[in-house]
This record gives C-alpha cells, sequence and structure tokens, in this order.
C-alpha cells in the first residue's frame, strides 16, 4: 500500500491548492511545527504564521501562511487559511513589506502577549525566507 | 396630438436609452460570470469552517465553559442586524428584498419589545433604512472603492460585530444578504451568526474522535472569530453574484421595454405624418376648386 494522503488548501477566494499524492506534510503548528504522515490520528489543530512543506511525489513544495486552521481525517488534510503564498513565486518587493508589517506589529506598546508572540513569529518566518 | 418634432425627439431619445441599458446588461453579464464564479470558489472554506466548528461544538464537554460567541451572552434583548445591500442601484429589486425582509423581522423584533440595533453594508441600504430606521443605524459601511467581494474588507466588518459584541452592545446578531439562485431569482435571506446556530440539518453524527492541540476551548474560541467573518464574506459573495444577476435581468427588461416604446411611437409618428400629409392635400384640392 501506498503511502500516500490528500491534502486540499483553501483560502476564502478558491481552493488554493488540491493534491492526491502526498507523502508528508510539516505544518507551523500553534505549539510547535508537527508533521503528518499517513493515518496520522484524526485532529484538529491551528496555525502560527510559518512555512507549510509539503513533500509530494510530485517534488517539495513550500507555502508561507499567516494564519489557519488544519483538519486531519480520513487521510485527508485540510488547511483553511486567510494568507497564503508560493515561496517560489513570492516577490522580494512583498516579502519586505510584509516584514515591515510584521515588525510595526509586534513593536506596538499595547500589544497582548499572544499577538506580540504571532507578530514575533511572523517577523521571524519572514526573515528567515529572506 | 404632439407635433411630428416632438415625437421624433422622443423617439432619439427613448433609442439612447435603450443603448445604455443595453451596455448596462452586457457589463453586468461579464460581472455576473465572475461573482459567480468567485462565490462558488468560496463555498468550501466556509463550508469546511462550519464543519470543523460542529465538530468541535458537539465535542465540547461543559457547555457553561464554552466560548459566548457559540453560546451566546444569556440574553435576547438587543439585536444587532447587519444589512447588506449594493453600492449601485438599478438592479431591480435586488436591495428592495433584502429591505423588505428586514423590515418584516424589524417589525416583528418591535412588537416582542426587542431592542434593535442597525449596521448597514452598503450606500443603497442606508439610503432607504434611514428614513424610517435612522435613529437605529449605528453605523454604516460601504465598500464603494473595491472593485470584487474581498475577504479583507468581510474581515472589517467581522472585526466590528465582534468588538460590539465583547463590549455587550448586543446579544444576538442576524445578517441579511441576498442568496444567489440563478440569474433571475435571488432569495433574501437572515441568518444568525451571534449566537452560532449548530444545530446542522444533515445529521451526520459520526463519533469522530479527534485529537486537539491546543484544547478544544482555545481552538474554539480562535476560530469563531473567524468563522464571523467567513459567513460575512460569503454573504457578501453571494450578494455580489445576486446584485449582477438581478441587474443584468432588469436591465434586459428594460431593453426591451425600450424597443416596444420605440415601436410605438415611430407608429404614431408615421400616422401623424400621414394625417399631416393628408391635410396638406385637402387643402390644396379644395383650394383649386374654389378658383
Amino acid at each position: 500500500m501506498s503511502d500516500e494522503f490528500k491534502i486540499e488548501i483553501v483560502n476564502p477566494e478558491k481552493s488554493f491548492l488540491s493534491k492526491e499524492d502526498v507523502n508528508e506534510v510539516v505544518v507551523p503548528a500553534f505549539e510547535g511545527e508537527m508533521g503528518i504522515l499517513k493515518d496520522h490520528i484524526s485532529i484538529i489543530s491551528f496555525l502560527k504564521p510559518g512555512i507549510i512543506t509539503i513533500q509530494a511525489k510530485s517534488g517539495e513544495e513550500k507555502y508561507y501562511v499567516d494564519d489557519g486552521i488544519i483538519e486531519f481525517k480520513n487521510n485527508t488534510l485540510s488547511i483553511l487559511t486567510s494568507y497564503i503564498l508560493n515561496l517560489k513565486d513570492i516577490e522580494k518587493n512583498k516579502l519586505l513589506e510584509l516584514l515591515k508589517n510584521a515588525e510595526e506589529e509586534s513593536n506596538k506598546p499595547e500589544i497582548s502577549d499572544q499577538l506580540k508572540y504571532l507578530a514575533d513569529q511572523k517577523v521571524e518566518t519572514l526573515k528567515s525566507i529572506n | 396630438m404632439a407635433s411630428l418634432d416632438d415625437l421624433k425627439k422622443r423617439i432619439t431619445s427613448v433609442k439612447s436609452t435603450q443603448k445604455i441599458t443595453k451596455a448596462m446588461k452586457m457589463v453586468a453579464a461579464a460581472k455576473l460570470k465572475r461573482a459567480q464564479d468567485s462565490a462558488e470558489k468560496g463555498r468550501p472554506y466556509s463550508e469546511k469552517m462550519n464543519n470543523i466548528i460542529l465538530n468541535l461544538s458537539s465535542g465540547i464537554s461543559d457547555k457553561e465553559a464554552a466560548p459566548k460567541l457559540l453560546s451566546g451572552s444569556g440574553k435576547e434583548q438587543v439585536h444587532l442586524c447587519v444589512v447588506l445591500t449594493s453600492d449601485r442601484g438599478l438592479c431591480g429589486g435586488f436591495n428592495a428584498n433584502i429591505i423588505k425582509k428586514a423590515k418584516s423581522y424589524f417589525a416583528k423584533l418591535n412588537k416582542e419589545g426587542k431592542e434593535l440595533k442597525i449596521i448597514t453594508v452598503g450606500s443603497k441600504g442606508n439610503d432607504q433604512l434611514k428614513r424610517v430606521y435612522g435613529n437605529k443605524i449605528i453605523k454604516n459601511i460601504s465598500f464603494k472603492n473595491s472593485k470584487n467581494a474581498n475577504y479583507f474588507d468581510a474581515e472589517k466588518v467581522g472585526k466590528i460585530v465582534i468588538d460590539k459584541f465583547e463590549k455587550e452592545e448586543f446579544d444576538i446578531c442576524t445578517i441579511f444578504y441576498n442568496q444567489f439562485k440563478n440569474v433571475i431569482t435571488q432569495i433574501p435571506q437572515a441568518q444568525q451568526i451571534i449566537p452560532l446556530n449548530t444545530k446542522s440539518d444533515d445529521q451526520n453524527n459520526s463519533e469522530d474522535n479527534y485529537e486537539f492541540e491546543p484544547n478544544e476551548d482555545e481552538i474554539l474560541s480562535n476560530l469563531l472569530p473567524k468563522n464571523i467573518s467567513t459567513q460575512i464574506f460569503k454573504a457578501m459573495l453571494e450578494n455580489s453574484a445576486s446584485e449582477q444577476g438581478a441587474r443584468m435581468s432588469a436591465m434586459d427588461n428594460a431593453t426591451r421595454n425600450a424597443g416596444e416604446m420605440v415601436d410605438k411611437l415611430t407608429i404614431e409618428y408615421n400616422r401623424s405624418r400621414q394625417a399631416a400629409i393628408t391635410k396638406e392635400l385637402i387643402e390644396i384640392i379644395s383650394g383649386a376648386e374654389s378658383l
């Protein structure tokens, strides 16, 4: 039996990506990175800003996400996210703009701890892409 | 009877109106295609979101401790109604239908002695509601500058709603929008988003044993505000598809009516021209006879 499963990524505007030949997905879950393989237990979790890595038969793909919810059930991984970018066709200017916004966000004085944590994560991730 | 010149002028004016309505119909048809596409593409997201929330809320053990967005504030006194309409007119009964639905709901609330607050999205709804319910409208939001319905606009509305809920300014929130069925039919909808209606129509009572990371409550409280925005976004997408559909059929009707009018006016014009010629001939003949 093959160890491939299905992944679906949807954002509010459209179904972003759908693949059936995925071997492994690493997602930036809220409490740390999480690798998902076939026959993982059903799980619901949400994401912090970070990189989704998809290992598929057709190659490896990386995406940047702002936030999201993942649901894994019956060997289908659904990822709902409001903002997603393919690292391959991300532009330098766009990246810098995002980084600047994130830094501004994290430097706000009246920000709550959780938001601060998220913003810092965002800054770190964006820096690592650069 | 109007003079020949007048008739001629009227015919040209109706013809140019017809040209405009025809062009508007074409534009609406092109936009409809796009709006319909995005409405369809947006569906999986809101459906999935709904499913996850249903799974989560059925798994929640302590109903009392559930987030307020799900369980409500425990009261039903103050109702917030978000009325989604278009920013442009000339789209048939589109706005009127939503307003009618909303108004009958308002009247019901009034009868029950409930307090009412209104947020209007789109300027047309505001125009129509402010005459009667002007003092109830607490905010008017308009996205005239955004070309298509987009998620960020929906998020803005969602944030306002959640913010007001956290300040306990209302207990129950309902959104009004038109659901797109087809080009001719749009169904005005009233959908309650706070507290969330968790009774699903299709019972899929599969006892899924999910693992949650972090725990259910935290995920729920993170998810519910997002769901509000998602529901509003879905309503906005449906609305924009409906608006274009309604405009298309309204403009189609207008074009046809203008065509009929031109035909009628042309017949009248020809008749009165004929009458004038006949009159002149009679005058000439009787003038010649009298010589």
